[in-house]
């Protein structure tokens, strides 16, 4: 038999043992290193507004939500209008931190599609979200109100994600929802 | 009880298939005509009860039965008719129905267009094509029931996602799927011819068709697909590079190495081992793309609802099918090999080319496409590979090949000294760096270095392969050789490829964008257009309620055209909805999405007009004709007459 024939099934083979490995792992699973532990202390200028920032300090004193978004994700897109949904019922708030993005793009996507963010940190370069262990955008932290990560969901946000994830790690962390907001 | 009936139709229709996945292999390899005459009437009585089982199914939508589990899923009483019939492919276990019923369907095709073929060579490949529906069906019984039952049933349906809610989502899961599994039939007979042992260059003529028409299907769902993104998710772009786009365009780039390597071997009988190697390579990255976008392996918007079990079916049927045909491969190959030399500047020459660089680009797709799956299983973390890398990568053998086909087309087999082809290119050489140089200037204004290789490349491509047909129609007297239907073929698919990437340059080169706040009776300038604001209202839909605006465009005092862009919020699955309004041109297209209101009666608007773009989609639709006219040659034929038996056999004992 002459070698080179068998190289093609060499290669499925190999291919193959990725699979098979593949199927145990979970592509939306990352477990974060930062669970569990605070934040990274970030500041960024605000996407509305270069001139304000937007920073730890902004998300600190409530549980909150930091969703990573960037309009050439596809994903976002299609987590966008849940997140505008649960923006208007008011429960926790929303900040983004737009990663890698065009200042002129991401404002006209806000625009189009609803801005369900109390502000959005611009991360052009994308060094925050080196410091924050992000791979992939959409990706969203539950953040508690003294800044530690509770828990951290990559892949599009739904609402069946929202109640079995979110929502009991809410509950649990400040006995209600609405969060009442602390006073520190 | 009809859906039962269903469910019985697919068991009955897997007990014919194991059928004729086993007795007319056997029948062939003892030479028993008994045994092989069953695989015809076992591939026609498949189709029948899949099509029935796929019957049933459209019933059940049709009348609202939500006491079956799927239709309770992903249809609503509301849903208009037309989108009930989608909702039947709408999900996991409909569209792998569908893709049965296709396969059947092509196997059928094969029953009635294998009968000038060798008796037993038709039998290996309806035998093969019995093991792939096999697996099929078996995947579908065991682990996707689409007549599974929901009891109590529910009252109402949980509606059809509202993005798939939409005319082109209904045709495109058909055509995109006739595309992957009519690469089944290729398959299929290059594993038969490695079982045969032995492959005549009749061969590839067999296989030429089956292989065209398939690529033409895969060509025009790809093209429905990236047209669906453009007007139904809102924001303009065509192409995204998510893994399931991908696992749709990895086997079109085999197949069109196919289609290239098999003309090869048809007319010189060289590329054998090369040609069953891209035949099966094309029909094994189908199977790998139903793998990734079913398993839930991948992150893509697209993924079905992914389920470890069913990814584990599907990759043992891989493992089997691939896995198999390649054992077969590495046994059986050598003794295809056939001594032939050609020169470096002969057709052949450039097919190999050809043939070299859409392999280095389905590889460059396929690892691009996998590159987070290996850095995962190996521990060394999560990344994800996007757009950069793919346009990147995907350019660098696509440009060297875009500039070959222009000259290859021109070229002859087995030799050729260089001298005529470099006068003959002349010509449109000559108008590709005038035209494509000169006009982005004198219509934009400024052109980057891409934007004219871009441009260039194409008018290149496009005025080499009119180069043959225009001088059969404009100096009748001065050519000899009349052209065939697959020369034409050739030609007009490869105007395509330059039609489709003059498209792409421009629109991605001279697209204007604009984001604005207006009110109703608000005037303003867009490009050479201007916009009035005439009026937003609301309307209610069969299924949803939208806020729609009304737009009169002007071009100094002429009305081009009134856009109504919507808003729309569906009644069951509330998820709101963008529907833009596009005033369709040759030129250009003039884009405009509703956004959100702004206060004090404001909305939000983004307004985009893409030059050019409407050649993206027309270049994939001159492709597919071209592969069309290709299929009609005469040449593919086969004999029907009495001498047909003697002379196939005659020359796969020559062969």
């Amino acid at each position: 038999m002459m070698w080179r024939y068998l190289i093609p099934i060499s290669v499925f083979l190999v291919l193959s043992a990725f699979f098979v490995k593949g199927l145990s792992l979970n592509p939306r699973y990352v477990p974060s290193p930062l669970l569990g532990k605070p934040a990274p202390e970030f500041e960024l200028p605000r996407l509305k507004d270069p001139n304000l920032s937007l920073g730890s300090v902004d998300l600190e004193g409530q549980v909150s939500l930091l969703n990573v978004w960037a309009t050439w994700c596809v994903g976002c897109r299609q987590e966008h209008g849940f997140l505008v949904e649960l923006s208007q019922e008011n429960n926790v708030p929303i900040y983004g931190l737009n990663w890698k993005d065009d200042r002129n793009t991401a404002l006209d996507w806000l625009s189009t599609l609803g801005d369900p963010y109390i502000g959005s940190a611009f991360d052009e370069l994308g060094e925050v979200a080196i410091d924050w262990g992000v791979y992939g955008a959409p990706e969203t932290f539950l953040l508690a109100s003294d800044g530690t990560v509770l828990y951290k969901h990559i892949a599009p946000l739904t609402r069946d994600i929202w109640t079995s994830e979110f929502l009991p790690r809410i509950i649990s962390e400040c006995g209600s929802i609405p969060c009442p907001i602390a006073n520190n | 009880m009809i859906p039962e009936i269903g469910q019985f139709a697919l068991i009955l229709a897997l007990g014919l298939a194991l059928i004729q996945a086993t007795i007319p292999l056997l029948g062939a390899l003892w030479s028993r005509e008994d045994l092989t005459a069953i695989a015809r009437p076992a591939a026609t009585g498949q189709f029948v009860f899949v099509m029935a089982a796929f019957i049933v199914l459209c019933h059940a939508f049709l009348n609202d039965d939500f006491s079956v589990l799927y239709v309770a899923t992903n249809s609503n009483s509301a849903l208009p008719t037309p989108y009930k019939i989608a909702a039947v492919w709408g999900a996991h276990e409909g569209s792998l129905l569908l893709w049965i019923l296709i396969l059947s369907a092509w196997t059928l095709a094969v029953t009635v267009g294998s009968r000038g073929l060798p008796h037993e060579f038709a039998a290996r490949v309806l035998g093969v094509l019995g093991i792939v529906s096999v697996g099929m069906l078996l995947f579908t019984l065991l682990t996707s029931n689409p007549f599974e039952r929901f009891f109590p049933a529910a009252l109402e349906g949980n509606d059809l996602n509202p993005l798939l809610q939409d005319p082109g989502l209904v045709m495109h899961p058909p055509i995109l799927y006739a595309g992957y599994v009519g690469l089944a039939v290729p398959f299929a007979f290059a594993v038969a011819a490695l079982l045969t042992g032995k492959l005549s260059q009749d061969w590839a003529r067999w296989t030429r068709p089956w292989t065209t028409a398939s690529w033409m299907f895969l060509t025009v769902g790809i093209a429905l697909g990236s047209w669906w993104a453009y007007y139904e998710l809102g924001w303009g772009g065509w192409w995204f590079w998510d893994p399931v786009e991908n696992a749709s365009f990895m086997p079109w780039l085999a197949g069109t190495a196919l289609i290239h390597s098999l003309a090869v071997t048809e007319r010189r009988g060289i590329f054998k081992s090369w040609t069953l190697l891209l035949a099966i390579a094309a029909f094994s990255l189908s199977l790998l793309g139903t793998f990734l976008v079913r398993s839930g392996i991948l992150v893509s918007v697209h993924a079905f609802a992914s389920d470890p079990e069913r990814g584990l079916f599907i990759l043992l049927l891989l493992g089997a099918i691939t896995g198999g045909s390649l054992t077969l491969y590495a046994f059986r190959a050598r003794y295809l090999t056939v001594e032939g030399g050609f020169r470096l500047v002969s057709r052949e020459s450039f097919l190999l080319m050809n043939n070299i660089l859409l392999v280095v680009a389905t590889a460059a797709v396929l690892f691009g496409t996998l590159y987070p799956l290996f850095l995962d299983a190996l521990g060394m973390g999560k990344i994800s590979v996007g757009p950069p890398y793919f346009n990147a990568v995907f350019l660098i053998p696509m440009l060297p090949l875009a500039v070959l086909v222009g000259m290859g087309m021109h070229t002859t087999w087995l030799r050729m000294s260089g001298e005529p082809l470099s006068k003959r290119l002349l010509f449109p050489a000559g108008i590709a760096l005038t035209i494509g140089i000169i006009f982005p200037f004198i219509l934009f204004g400024q052109a980057s270095a891409l934007t004219l290789v871009g441009v260039v490349t194409a008018l290149w491509v496009i005025a080499s392969s009119l180069l043959e047909p225009a001088k059969r129609l404009f100096q009748k007297n001065r050519s000899p050789m009349p052209l065939t239907r697959g020369q034409w073929g050739m030609y007009l698919a490869h105007m395509g490829v330059g039609v489709f990437i003059l498209g792409a340059t421009v629109t991605s080169s001279y697209t204007i964008e604009t984001d604005s706040r207006a009110v109703p009776g608000d005037r303003w300038q867009v490009g050479e257009y201007e916009l009035y604001f005439r009026d937003i209202r609301r309307i209610e839909g069969v299924n949803y309620e939208a806020t729609e605006g009304e737009f009169e465009v002007w071009e100094g005092d002429q009305l081009v055209t009134i856009l109504r862009p919507q808003k729309r919020v569906y009644r069951v699955q509330t998820s709101p909805m963008t529907e833009a309004a596009i005033d369709v041109g040759w030129g250009r297209d003039l884009f405009i999405a509703l956004g959100d209101p702004l206060g004090d009666g404001a909305w939000s608007l983004r307004v985009q007009i893409k030059p050019l773009i409407r050649f993206i989609w027309l270049g994939a639709l001159i492709m597919a004709f071209g592969g069309l006219l290709a299929i009609m040659d005469p040449r593919y034929r086969v004999k029907r007459t009495q001498e047909k038996d003697a002379i196939s056999k005659q020359s796969l004992e020559t062969a």
